[in-house]
């Protein structure tokens, strides 16, 4: 497949306008200046464009939600929070081409009606946020933001709005709660951003990954962008491999092709020629599979098939040396720490999951120890908890004890046996936040 | 990526920021960020920032101003305050050392540099050593999982890093 969203990766300048405009930038933004917007939100699901942030969603079926009588003044954010583990592709289409992030933007806000956007990125990304502030400026002073774009009587201001250091703002809702100025914890839906979203008008949340596709299906059509992939899982998708191989980085694929034409292939094999035991597919939330699943394709239904999550394309290798036990408490230190404390099974189960996982690690496991891990995944996953944080350390729980059980157990085993009538004083867990730790 | 020099952070001792007014400049900086939002509350977490860049972190006389400001009240500030992890509530180092610790730095071998970090600076996770040059912290996935391990140093990533790197590094801040 000819590379899309990264075909600017290698080109000198290639962040720079005019870089982006030699490549036939913006063309896009002035075609779909000159369609209708409904014509815009048709040609994007024609395309069977799905959101690339982790959820999927048809991004033309979620622009379509956005009421089109409102009398309030509407919002489209790009969520460029980028914080699952193992993800760092909106970083890398930042680095390489944000100007293509910037037309993405202009053309989904005309499509939704929106006059303002916003774009939320993580605070640790410090210099991507200076570059897209960079970008915004060149755009506003070719014509392309601002008043009038293009004389088409569409005006667009595009603000970049840095987080402070939350995994939660990532999930849209805790994202707006944040933009508003006040701690990021989830909302419940219904209402739905599309209806209820920021400062109470109708807000459409898109990924970065996702908006950069919109210039490209505008300029080349709906039916272009669906022919690529597979019949429900359409386009290109970048993925973030990390962990245990030659060559980690961020790759374009076609959607569908095998995971091991992404490790094996892109990526130059396992690390040292060892043999692979397990991969996150989708971003540390994602069940994890055992290296056998390595010839499933990369699309949402065929990892689901296998029983895991496309996600965000966070593909993470893990070799034959991990110790899962470890892997699953790095993972759970991960969740505790970043649970928002809203609802109590998410609070109380991740913290109370990776002292047991810890536990079973430090040599203290008790044959009980696994049961009541699928008992706190049970608890606080599958709609009883706000947002899908809960999900998002249960699914680990469950697939690290399906795939990797036997781990679990030889650890318990191993323990040591507790003297009678003394329990072992373990050191506090870290806590939330540093100064504890 | 190496960059030439990360600047040291500008870090107000405690009794600089026990009572806080904002000058003309910081003013007009407010007055910029005020004009994106259709209130004052959004404004709070840019506000933030601004007085962190300036300041080096956030007092409770710089939490009283932005609260005057942006007619929010203190308490509410500091409740959003506390819930990031990237406000800094007390004077940092000048060089904040934070090391990515989730999954892939540590498939990648950030627990080695985890202590020999710790045996060089002698000081532990959300401590400074007493020269006031680095302040050590632990945080979660920096997103550049592909370049891992990763040290954010102020505002710039560092990664693909040794021992032997992040000792040349170091070496090179004052």
């Amino acid at each position: 497949m000819e590379p899309i969203l990264l075909r600017a990766r290698g080109t000198k300048d290639s962040r720079s306008i005019a870089a982006y405009r030699a490549a036939g930038g913006y063309r896009a933004l002035a075609k779909a200046l000159k369609m209708e917007p409904a014509a815009v939100i048709a040609e994007v699901k024609a395309s069977g464009l799905r959101g690339r942030g982790g959820a999927g969603f048809p991004t033309g079926l979620k622009w379509g939600f956005v009421p089109k009588d409102s009398p309030k003044p509407k919002y489209l954010i790009c969520n460029a929070d980028e914080s699952e583990p193992g993800t760092f592709k909106d970083r890398e289409i930042i680095h390489v081409d944000p100007h293509m992030l910037i037309e993405g933007i202009a053309i989904s806000s005309y499509a939704i009606g929106a006059n303002v956007a916003y774009i939320y990125i993580r605070g640790e990304f410090h210099a991507e946020a200076l570059m897209l502030e960079a970008a915004i400026a060149e755009a506003a002073a070719a014509g392309f933001l601002g008043d009038n774009i293009l004389g088409s009587r569409f005006h667009l201001a595009v603000h970049v709005h840095r987080g402070a250091g939350a995994y939660i703002c990532g999930e849209e809702t805790a994202l707006i709660e944040s933009l508003e100025g006040k701690r990021g914890l989830p909302r419940l839906k219904p209402p739905f951003p599309a209806v209820v979203g920021l400062f109470g008008c109708p807000t459409v949340v898109n990924n970065v990954e996702t908006l950069a596709c919109v210039p490209h299906i505008i300029e080349r059509g709906g039916a272009w962008y669906a022919a690529i992939g597979t019949e429900r899982s359409t386009g290109p998708k970048l993925f973030s491999v990390s962990g245990h191989v030659n060559r980690p980085g961020v790759y374009e694929v076609e959607m569908g092709v095998p995971f091991r034409e992404i490790i094996d292939g892109l990526c130059g094999g396992v690390l040292g020629g060892r043999a692979l035991k397990a991969f996150i597919p989708g971003g540390s939330s994602c069940p994890v599979l055992p290296a056998d699943k390595i010839d499933i394709g990369c699309d949402f239904e065929s990892v689901a098939a296998a029983g895991s999550m496309l996600g965000s394309g966070g593909l993470i290798v893990m070799d034959e040396t991990v110790d899962m036990v470890w892997a699953l408490e790095n993972l759970l230190t991960f969740y505790a720490h970043e649970s928002c404390g809203q609802c109590t099974p998410c609070r109380e189960g991740s913290d109370w999951a990776l002292d047991v996982v810890r536990r079973i690690r430090r040599g203290f496991g008790r044959p009980q120890d696994l049961e009541t891990l699928e008992r706190i995944a049970r608890f606080a996953s599958q709609g009883m908890t706000i947002c899908p944080l809960g999900d998002a350390f249960c699914e680990p729980i469950r697939s690290f004890l399906k795939h990797f059980g036997h781990e679990f157990e030889a650890a318990i085993a191993a323990a040591q046996p507790l003297p009678a009538a003394k329990t072992p004083v373990l050191p506090l867990r870290s806590g939330h936040g540093w100064y504890g730790s | 990526m190496d960059h030439a020099r990360t600047a040291p952070l500008t870090v107000a001792p405690p009794e600089a920021v026990a009572e806080v007014r904002f000058d003309a400049a910081l003013e007009a900086q407010i007055a910029d960020i005020l004009a994106r939002y259709p209130n004052t509350q959004a404004a709070l977490l840019p506000v933030l920032w601004l007085c962190q860049e300036r300041w080096g972190w956030i007092s409770t006389g710089i939490t009283r101003a932005i609260a005057a400001r942006l007619g929010l009240s203190p308490a509410f500030i500091e409740g959003v305050l506390t819930f990031y992890t990237m406000y800094q509530l007390q004077p940092p180092g000048r060089y904040l050392l934070q090391v990515c610790s989730t999954l892939s730095c540590q498939l990648c071998g950030t627990g080695e540099l985890v202590g020999h970090l710790k045996q060089r600076l002698g000081i532990d996770f959300g401590e400074t050593t007493p020269d006031g040059r680095f302040t050590l912290v632990d945080v979660q996935c920096l997103g550049a999982c592909g370049e891992a391990p990763v040290v954010q140093i102020n505002n710039d990533y560092y990664t693909e890093l040794t021992v032997e790197r992040l000792d040349a590094l170091l070496d090179r801040f004052e």
